[in-house]
């Protein structure tokens, strides 16, 4: 029965791509680090979902696509526990989780509120000096950006 | 290093920094050479620091090369708006090399991506200063003969002085033993402390300058800023505890120096200069030898 009711929520798509446990409150924000409001095919999405596990979640599902690892990464900062499937003539084909990366671009604000990114049109750009406690060094003034002063653009 | 640019000190290998000293000592002996001759340097000054501004075109000038550009924002069109990419897209294709100055951090770094000319970072706010940081290197060696296992004190401001930041990151490069005098609120970050552990290299940190006086080579002071306190009291506590008088050199070595990246204000007292230790005025001439050093090899012109 329950299983039903899910499928009623968020349409099953026979090609493409599934984005499971997203935190609720992020969903858009995915959306847009994936450059999806551009898409040009299906996107279904759905949040404040119950989960197990999660408590509220988020599902997106972009029919005909398949994201390479550094597009999906970008999503970790947001969406650590993102469940990345991809489905193949309704069938799953993979199951992946989502990892940091090395380098952060175009997605976080320098907290510096007198670095350059704050004031020119420029992407900003993070090394990943610390994946578990989530630091990032800014190319440009390079201060330190923590977690808990973590803003995204 | 020819068409590089120098935003960062790190951005240039310990091999290439000890290059630009090596080129420098040739400019010291013999400052006035015409091999600039035809090219023009931009000097971008969006906040006014005369010091380094007047060591930068003083170099330029010595090779006979041309400088334009502007000592402070208020003249410009940077006042009326103008973004920082548009002015050195602009300036760029005026000159051949761009020194900047700018309050903002990381601009040099922006603007050396986006610049078909190369950048030398002339201070971009509390972030970096690395022509500072090679005429301190310059210095240390010159006067020490070596830079290699010397033991450096540094005194003063250590949490904001970027001039001691990057200096401390240069000599990890050189076995350096650190002796860290601070008030504990201005103790050096951890963030600059992770490059001497990095290296294994022996620091030590003290509240009280006497300690160090008589071990160290070379004796970095800094200033100690007002503002850097929230509470004034603190401030007044603290400030005379730092100042550096002549009979306190009476129990050093023999080779300790004096240096200070100046302006100064009460941390060296004046009966200081005559000591044969002082040497921050000649540090700061080092300055010029250095930017020459540096400009020439950026250009391809040693
Ligand atoms: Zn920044």
């Amino acid at each position: 029965m329950s299983k039903i009711i899910k499928e009623l929520k968020v349409t099953a798509i026979e090609n493409g791509t599934v984005i499971d446990h997203i935190p609720a409150n992020v969903v858009f924000r995915v959306i847009r680090i994936l450059g999806l409001e551009n898409y040009g095919d299906m996107v279904l999405f759905a949040t404040n979902l119950e989960s197990k596990k999660y408590g509220k979640k988020g599902i997106i599902k972009v029919s005909n696509k398949y994201f390479k690892p550094d597009e999906l990464n970008k999503i970790a900062l947001v969406a650590p526990n993102a469940t990345i499937i991809e489905i193949k003539n309704h069938q799953v084909s993979s199951k992946n989780d989502v990892m940091i990366g090395d380098e952060v671009i175009g997605i976080v604000k320098c907290f510096n509120p007198n670095c350059v990114t704050n004031f020119e049109q420029v992407d900003t750009r993070f090394a990943v000096v610390d994946k578990e406690d989530l630091k990032l060094k800014c190319h440009f003034c390079e201060k330190i950006t923590r977690r808990n002063s973590m803003e995204f653009i | 290093m020819k068409n590089r640019s120098l935003v960062s000190i790190s951005d240039f290998t310990k091999e290439e920094q000890m290059r630009v000293l090596e080129v420098a000592q040739e400019f010291e002996k013999n400052p006035v050479q015409n091999i600039m001759e035809g090219f023009v340097v931009a000097s971008l000054f969006f906040e006014p620091s005369t010091r380094t501004r007047l060591s930068f075109e003083s170099a330029a000038n010595r090779l006979g090369g041309r400088v334009i550009g502007f000592s402070e924002a208020g003249s410009t069109s940077v006042k009326k708006g103008e973004s920082l990419r548009d002015t050195i897209l602009t300036i760029a294709s005026y000159a051949d090399l761009i020194v900047m100055r700018n309050p903002v951090e990381g601009s040099a770094r922006f603007a050396s991506e986006i610049s078909n000319v190369p950048i030398i970072n002339a201070g971009d706010g509390a972030n970096q200063h690395p022509t500072q940081t090679l005429l301190d290197l310059y210095s240390i060696e010159k006067t020490q003969g070596t830079l290699d296992n010397l033991h450096v004190a540094f005194v003063g401001d250590l949490k904001y002085g970027r001039t001691v930041h990057s200096l401390v990151i240069a000599l990890c490069n050189f076995n350096t033993t650190f002796h860290l005098v601070s008030p504990t609120e201005l103790k050096l970050p951890s963030s600059v402390k992770m490059f001497i552990k990095e290296k294994n290299l022996e620091y030590h940190q003290y509240t009280n300058m006497e300690d160090i006086l008589p071990v160290a080579d070379v004796l970095y002071m800094t200033r100690i800023q007002r503002e850097r306190f929230s509470d004034p009291l603190e401030y007044e506590r603290i400030k005379n505890s730092y100042n550096l008088h002549n009979d306190m050199l009476q129990e050093t070595k023999d080779n300790l120096k004096v240096m200070h990246p100046l302006p100064r204000v009460n941390e060296i007292d004046v009966n200081v200069d005559a000591n044969p230790k002082a040497y921050y005025f000649e540090q700061a001439l080092n300055g010029v030898f250095v930017r020459q050093a540096l400009m020439a090899t950026i250009l391809g012109l040693r």
